[in-house]
C-alpha cells in the first residue's frame, strides 16, 4: 500500500487576524453566513490587500499561566509563532520582605529570609545565619557538629529543589507523569526535613549560632534509606526522560545562551554552568566543610535546556555523594556554639535558675545585639548564588538586609534565550531556568 | 574623585583612585560618583567581570556615622558586589549618593546584568541611574507613591483584634 500525500493544508486551519486576510477571502467567509449590506461590503473591501511583512503582536503570557511556576508575567513580542522579544513583568507576590527583615530582630530573621526561596528554605536561612555570624565575628567558632549538619541539610535541600525541578519541567513539557514522581521523591526528603526540624518547608532550624535542635534519634537510618531509594528512582527518570527522543526534541538546541552573555547577564547556578564555564561556590569559594569533601560540580556543553535539565539532574547524585560523605565524617558535639550572648539557654536550666529563665526571656524578646558593620555572604543555592547583604547599626534588627536572590537575576536571561524561538519554547525557557517567583519579588 | 583623592593621605591604601577598607576582611572601595564608572570599567580589566549584586541602604538614621578615609557620608549608599571568575576574589564598590540629588549613571553598559538591580534600587529608594534603558518601577506597581525601602517611607500596621484590647 502506498502513502499518498495527505494533502492537508496547515496553514488553512488557523484563525488569521482580519488585518492578514485579503478583502476576498473575508468577504467569502463572513457572506457564506449572512448576506452584507452594500456599506459593510464596501467596508470589508478598503481592507488591504496585502498584509504588511513586519506585523507583530504582542501578547501576555501569565500572571496566571500554568507554565509560569506562580505569578510571572512575559510580554512576548510575536511574528507568526516565532517570539522577537520578550519582557519578564514581575513584582505580583512582593510583599515587602527586605522591609520585614528590618523589623524582626537577628533572632527571628530566619522565619522571614526562609520564606524568599521556598524551594530552598535551608539555603535561605544558612546565608543569613552565615551573614550575622560574620557581622558577630563568631564565623569561624561555629561547632564542627553544627556546620556537619548544616552542610547535610543544604545538601538535602539540593536534592529536594531539584527534584521538584525534575517534576515542573516534566509538566511544562508533557510529561505529567513525571510530575507525580519527582513530587513522590521530593516528599521522602521533606519527611526527613520534618523529622527533624517539625516542618516540611519553612523551618527557621539553621539560625546564627548553630541549629535550632540537634539531629533526632535514627535521623542516619532515615538518610540511608533516602540514599537508598533515590538511585533507583533517578535510573527511572533516565528511562523516562533523559533517553526519549520527545524529550529530547523538546529541549536541545532549546533556550540557547553562551557563556559570555551568561557572565554579562549575572547569571548563576545551573544556568552559568550549562555554557560549560565550571563555576560552583562550593568548590571554587568554598564555605562550611565542604573543602573536605569530594564532589564533581557538573558542567554542560551547548547552553541549551536539555543541559540545563542533565545538570540539574546529575547534581542530585553529586549531593547524594557529599551526603554520604557527611554521614561518615559528623562529629559527636554541640549543635549550636555555646555564647551566652547569641544562644538561648537550655530548656533544663529555665526550671532551675531564675537567671537562666530572664536570659531566655530576654533573648527571645530584645534579641541579641549585633555589632555596627556591613558584610557580604554568598552561598551556592540550587538556583545559584544566593547571599545576603547585611547593614548592621549596632542594634537588635539589621539595618538594612538584602538578599540576593538568584532567581531575580537568572530571569534576566529568558528574554536571550527566548530570542528567535518559537512560543512553544518559551515554555521550555521558562521552565529550565527554574525560577521560584517568591524568591523573585520577596 | 580629585577631593576624595586629595583627603587621602599616603598612609592609605587606594585602588583605581579609592580608598579601601576592610569591612570584616571582605574588601571594599570608596568610590564617587565621578569615578564611579571609571572605577568599575579598571574592575572589569582587572578580572571582575560579574557585577554580582547592586542594592541601596538608606542612612537616614545615621547622618554621623564613620565611612572612613574621610569620605563624607551621605543619606544614601549604593553598593555593588563584582566577582571575579579567575582571581576567585570579591571586591565590592560603595558609593555615597546625596539626598537632594539622588542619581548615579547605570552600569547597563558594561554590566547588563545590572538590569534589574538598578531597576530595584529604584523602585525601593528612589535613586535613579542615568542611562539605564527603562528606568521604571520593577516590584511595585507603576502607580504606587514612594519608596518603600526609604526610613522615612510610613511602615503602617494592621490593629491586632484581642479581646479587650483598645484598637
Amino acid at each position: 500500500m502506498t502513502i499518498v500525500s495527505a494533502g492537508t493544508n496547515e496553514g488553512g486551519q488557523e484563525l488569521l487576524s482580519r488585518s492578514d486576510l485579503t478583502a476576498k477571502e473575508l468577504l467569502r467567509e463572513v457572506g457564506s453566513v449572512l448576506r452584507l449590506s452594500e456599506t459593510e461590503a464596501a467596508a470589508l473591501a478598503s481592507v488591504a490587500d496585502e498584509a504588511p511583512e513586519d506585523q507583530t503582536m504582542i501578547i501576555n503570557m501569565g500572571p496566571q499561566h500554568p507554565s509560569t511556576h506562580g505569578v510571572l508575567r512575559l510580554m512576548l513580542e510575536l511574528q507568526g509563532e516565532t517570539v522577537l522579544r520578550c519582557k519578564p513583568v514581575i513584582g505580583y507576590l512582593h510583599t515587602g520582605m527586605e522591609k520585614t527583615g528590618e523589623s524582626l530582630t537577628f533572632m527571628q530573621g530566619g522565619t522571614n529570609v526562609t520564606r524568599m526561596d521556598y524551594a530552598s528554605p535551608l539555603n535561605n536561612e544558612l546565608v543569613f545565619a552565615m551573614t550575622t555570624e560574620k557581622l558577630l565575628g563568631i564565623d569561624q567558632d561555629i561547632p564542627e557538629r553544627a556546620v556537619w549538619i548544616r552542610m547535610l541539610l543544604s545538601e538535602l535541600n539540593r536534592i529536594s529543589s531539584h527534584l521538584l525541578f525534575m517534576a515542573t519541567n516534566g509538566m511544562d513539557l508533557g510529561a505529567v507523569s513525571m510530575m507525580l514522581y519527582g513530587f513522590r521523591e521530593r516528599e521522602e526528603v521533606l519527611r526527613f526535613f520534618q523529622k527533624v526540624t517539625g516542618l516540611r518547608m519553612n523551618h527557621n532550624f539553621i539560625r546564627p549560632g548553630g541549629v535550632a535542635a540537634d539531629l533526632p534519634a535514627g535521623w542516619r537510618d532515615e538518610v540511608l534509606g533516602l540514599l537508598d531509594t533515590l538511585p533507583a528512582r533517578l535510573a527511572e527518570y533516565e528511562i523516562l526522560m533523559t533517553g526519549q527522543p520527545i524529550w529530547r526534541e523538546r529541549l536541545q538546541g532549546v533556550g540557547v545562551i553562551t557563556r559570555d552573555e551568561a557572565i554579562a547577564l549575572s547569571a548563576t547556578g545551573p544556568i552559568l554552568r550549562s555554557t560549560g564555564l565550571s563555576w560552583d561556590l562550593r568548590r571554587d569559594m568554598p564555605y562550611l566543610r565542604y573543602d573536605k569533601v569530594e564532589f564533581d560540580v557538573i558542567v554542560g556543553s551547548y547552553g541549551d535546556a536539555f543541559d540545563r535539565y542533565s545538570i540539574r539532574l546529575n547534581e542530585i547524585r553529586e549531593s547524594m555523594r557529599i551526603v554520604r560523605q557527611v554521614l561518615d565524617a559528623m562529629p559527636q558535639g554541640d549543635y549550636r556554639i555555646q555564647d551566652k550572648k547569641v544562644t538561648p539557654p537550655p530548656r533544663g536550666r529555665i526550671d532551675e535558675s531564675m537567671e537562666a529563665l530572664i536570659h531566655h526571656f530576654k533573648i527571645f524578646t530584645e534579641g541579641f545585639k549585633v555589632p555596627e558593620g556591613e558584610a557580604y555572604v554568598a552561598i551556592e543555592s540550587p538556583r545559584g548564588e544566593i547571599a545576603c547583604y547585611i547593614a548592621s547599626d549596632g542594634s537588635a534588627t539589621p539595618y538594612r538586609m538584602h538578599v540576593r536572590a538568584p532567581s531575580f537575576i537568572n530571569i534576566q536571561t529568558m528574554p536571550h534565550m527566548m530570542r528567535g524561538g518559537l512560543v512553544a519554547d518559551a515554555v521550555a525557557v521558562i521552565s529550565s531556568v527554574d525560577p521560584v517567583l517568591g524568591e523573585v519579588d520577596r | 574623585m580629585s577631593d576624595v583623592a586629595e583627603t587621602v593621605d599616603n598612609a592609605v591604601e587606594t585602588q583605581h583612585g579609592c580608598p579601601v577598607v576592610d569591612s570584616l576582611g571582605q574588601r571594599v572601595l570608596l568610590a564617587t560618583r565621578e569615578n564611579y564608572i571609571s572605577v568599575v570599567k579598571a574592575l572589569v580589566d582587572e578580572g571582575y567581570t560579574m557585577c554580582i549584586d547592586l542594592t541601596g541602604v538608606d542612612y537616614l538614621n545615621l547622618p554621623n556615622r564613620k565611612v572612613g578615609h574621610g569620605v563624607t557620608p551621605e543619606r544614601f549608599e549604593v553598593v555593588a558586589n563584582f566577582l571575579s571568575l579567575t582571581l576567585r576574589q570579591r571586591i565590592r564598590v560603595r558609593v555615597q549618593i546625596p539626598e537632594n540629588d539622588a542619581t548615579l549613571p547605570s552600569l547597563f553598559d558594561l554590566h547588563p546584568g545590572t538590569e534589574a538591580h538598578e531597576r530595584e534600587t529604584y523602585d525601593m529608594f528612589g535613586i535613579s541611574f542615568d542611562g539605564h534603558p527603562d528606568m521604571t518601577r520593577i516590584l511595585m506597581p507603576e502607580d504606587w507613591d514612594g519608596h518603600p525601602l526609604r526610613k522615612d517611607y510610613d511602615q503602617g500596621s494592621i490593629p491586632v483584634q484581642f479581646k479587650g484590647s483598645n484598637s
